[in-house]
């Protein structure tokens, strides 16, 4: 015990001696928070969309105000030639389409169906799918209108097509918040990023300069030394898990409905797995150039599978089997649990047990791996 | 300390793959002496240090250091033993007194404790304690490191090549340290690639690719050079070595410094070789007999290896 603690000592003395140490567990998450949060939003604004009008009626009209009375468009152009308007795409200087055939209204009035072609460039396939769900959300609301219309011209009972009327209610986020949702997420980033980056880098270091040989021939055990790195990191990745919870608070104003100690302690089981993954490649590679290359590949796999810029449901089967060992995703859906929906300890118990898990796996391995004898 | 001896080599043999880095390894070092392992460089001196430390594993064969078994008490090895390793292997983000508190803690000391057997030497850096190490000059370093490794008053010191790298003055004044470490009943095990710092050890294994030469104490190690040795010195040392290369009556011939060092066949006359030397143009060619010293043994030993 007393050697963990001068271990300890010497880690710290260490980590506040190191310069760029302090500004990066202070600058870290402000910045990653406030660019982040507010650039990886899905939320549409200014959709550019180009209008074919060929029939010029009074109905074509009302639709085209539909949309131009929306903040979400902008409209970019109008002109009579379909070709035209494609030359437009080509050049990305519009997103969507909306092409009224001539007789629209006619056949409206006439056979009680207008058809309308909405083309949309879907090189992103996010905003694509957005930008169609937007789309449609108007020309149903349109098309409800007519029908209201055309239902008081041939007397049927209005009051009953008005009763289908659609509400959407988002439990957990009401007002569909972007920030809501993305600064738990971030702050898992956060915590991960910090936690697996020093840890692969500790151990390796001290074979770099070649200290782990001078350590290796004193009595010092293997889980003391192991201890004794990781447990500064373990404390600093909480630290920076409240110093992120704090700004998400003061500048995004993040609903916090659970109950904090409970976050704390998952995160607590967290940062083990995440410090049992880094000291492993630590333990694996023999430079810190060669820990950084393979924390930076594995970091990247588990980020963009974790369901925070793409939702894990929409991914292809083998792909949710992948996710289903990405400690990431496990802790990016706790703590949007009790941060959002104010989970209790039995709702996530199931989680926290397979985090448990993966932390006693990847701590054996690192252990197994870091021999004092080779 | 069973039977008087510190250190017990026992055929070990290290294969990094094919390559043998060591070769049935068998010598003893007694407590208290100051042993001196000499070698060129990739001779197989680090890897038989590190496995005499327990930082690896012989292929074959066994060593008891203080006693212990390297295998199988590792543990108890490593609190009786100091090593300095050849490359400085400190904190360079600690100050000198962080690294040395450090070491002494680890193994459950403190710097007071045992100051009086580290105070010439750390007397010396002290007036730098806090100084980070990594700031320190190469010297320094190697003070720090030194005292380091003697913190908890260690039984055997091991030290890798302590004076590669270092200016001849502090060269010197290490040997003159590590005297002092000695008189306090320290055995000292130190390997080094230089042949003049062999006659400061009390014995010297000679090692050379993984097979040791002769273990012996230096002046039995000059004695068993048998031949009379010639220092001849021209203007030309690449021609000079070449034409006595051609002479038959040439048993060994090497270049040292600025001449080069020869020994002859039984009954070969020195003033024949005088005459040779004149009629291949070296004019200026000067032969006089000289004493052998450690290295020339060693350049002996190892052409009849070969």
């Amino acid at each position: 015990m007393r050697i963990i603690l001068f271990l300890l000592r010497k880690e710290f003395l260490q980590v506040f001696r190191n310069k760029s140490m302090l500004p990066l567990i202070f600058m870290v998450p402000i910045i990653q928070l406030i660019i982040l949060v507010n650039a990886a939003t899905f939320e549409m604004k200014s959709i550019r969309i180009f209008i074919i009008d060929n029939d010029m009626s009074s109905s074509s009209r009302s639709l085209i105000s539909k949309i131009s009375g929306s903040p979400f468009y902008k409209i970019v152009n109008t002109g009579f030639s379909y070709k035209q308007a494609m030359d437009e795409m080509h050049k990305g200087k519009t997103d969507a389409i909306l092409n009224i055939p001539p007789d629209f209204e006619k056949k409206l009035f006439k056979e009680n169906t207008g058809k309308i072609q909405l083309v949309i460039n879907a090189i992103n396939g996010t905003s694509a799918g957005l930008i169609s769900a937007y789309t449609n959300t108007i020309i149903n609301d349109f098309n409800r209108k007519i029908i209201i219309d055309a239902s008081q011209n041939i007397a049927v009972n209005a009051s009953l097509i008005k009763s289908l009327n659609i509400n959407y209610s988002f439990w957990y986020n009401p007002e569909l918040n972007y920030k809501t949702f993305m600064v738990p997420g971030v702050l898992v980033l956060l915590v991960t990023l910090i936690g697996f980056v020093l840890s692969s880098m500790n151990v390796v270091r001290e074979k770099e300069i070649g200290t782990i040989e001078q350590i290796n021939v004193t009595p010092i055990k293997k889980y003391q030394f192991i201890i004794g790195k990781l447990f500064p990191i373990w404390i600093i990745g909480l630290f920076e898990l409240a110093f992120g919870l704090a700004i998400g608070k003061l500048l995004f104003n993040i609903p916090m409905v659970g109950s904090l100690p409970l976050l704390f302690f998952v995160a607590s089981l967290y940062l083990i797995v995440v410090l049992g993954m880094g000291m492993f490649v630590s333990t694996l590679v023999e430079t810190q150039q060669q820990a950084m290359l393979i924390s930076f590949f594995l970091l990247m796999i588990f980020i963009l599978m974790s369901g925070l810029f793409t939702s894990i449901e929409s991914m292809p089967d083998w792909a949710q089997y992948i996710v289903k060992a990405n400690p990431i995703a496990y802790f990016i859906k706790i703590i949007r649990l009790i941060l959002l929906k104010g989970a209790g300890i039995m709702e996530i118990k199931k989680d926290i047990i397979i985090l448990v898990l993966f932390g006693i796996s990847m701590m054996s391995f690192a252990i197994i791996r870091y021999r004092k004898t080779s | 300390m069973q039977s008087g001896k510190s250190i017990i080599i026992e055929n070990i043999s290290k294969h990094y793959g094919s390559v043998k880095a060591l070769e049935n390894i068998n010598f003893s070092v007694d407590n208290g002496e100051m042993f001196g392992l000499i070698g060129p460089d990739g001779a197989g001196k680090t890897s038989l240090i590190r496995i005499l430390t327990s930082l690896l594993l012989p292929t074959s064969g066994n060593a008891i250091v203080n006693g212990y078994d390297i295998v199988k008490d590792y543990k108890k090895i490593r609190k009786t033993i100091g090593y300095m390793p050849g490359k400085f292997s400190l904190y360079y983000d600690l100050t000198v007194e962080e690294n040395l508190n450090f070491f002494a803690t680890v193994f459950g000391t403190t710097i007071k404790e045992n100051y009086d057997l580290i105070k010439d030497i750390y007397s010396q850096i002290e007036p730098f304690k806090d100084r980070q190490a990594g700031k320190l000059s190469g010297g320094m370093k190697q003070k720090l490191a030194l005292s380091c490794a003697m913190i908890h008053k260690p039984d055997v010191l091991f030290l890798d090549e302590p004076t590669t790298g270092v200016d001849a003055v502090s060269r010197k004044e290490f040997w003159l340290m590590l005297k002092k470490i000695k008189n306090k009943g320290i055995t000292i095990f130190v390997s080094t690639p230089y042949m003049d710092e062999a006659e400061l050890c009390d014995r010297v294994a000679l090692i050379q690719d993984g097979t040791i030469l002769t273990v012996d104490t230096p002046v039995n190690v000059v004695k068993s050079f048998d031949n009379p040795l010639y220092s001849i010195y021209s203007d030309n040392i690449y021609y000079l070595l070449k034409d006595l290369r051609a002479l038959s009556a040439t048993k060994s011939v090497f270049a040292f410094g600025q001449s080069v060092h020869i020994t002859f066949n039984n009954g070969t006359n020195i003033e024949d070789v005088n005459k040779y030397l004149k009629d291949t143009g070296h004019s200026n060619s000067n032969t006089k007999i000289i004493t052998p010293c450690i290295e020339d043994c060693f350049m002996q030993l190892m052409s009849v290896k070969s």
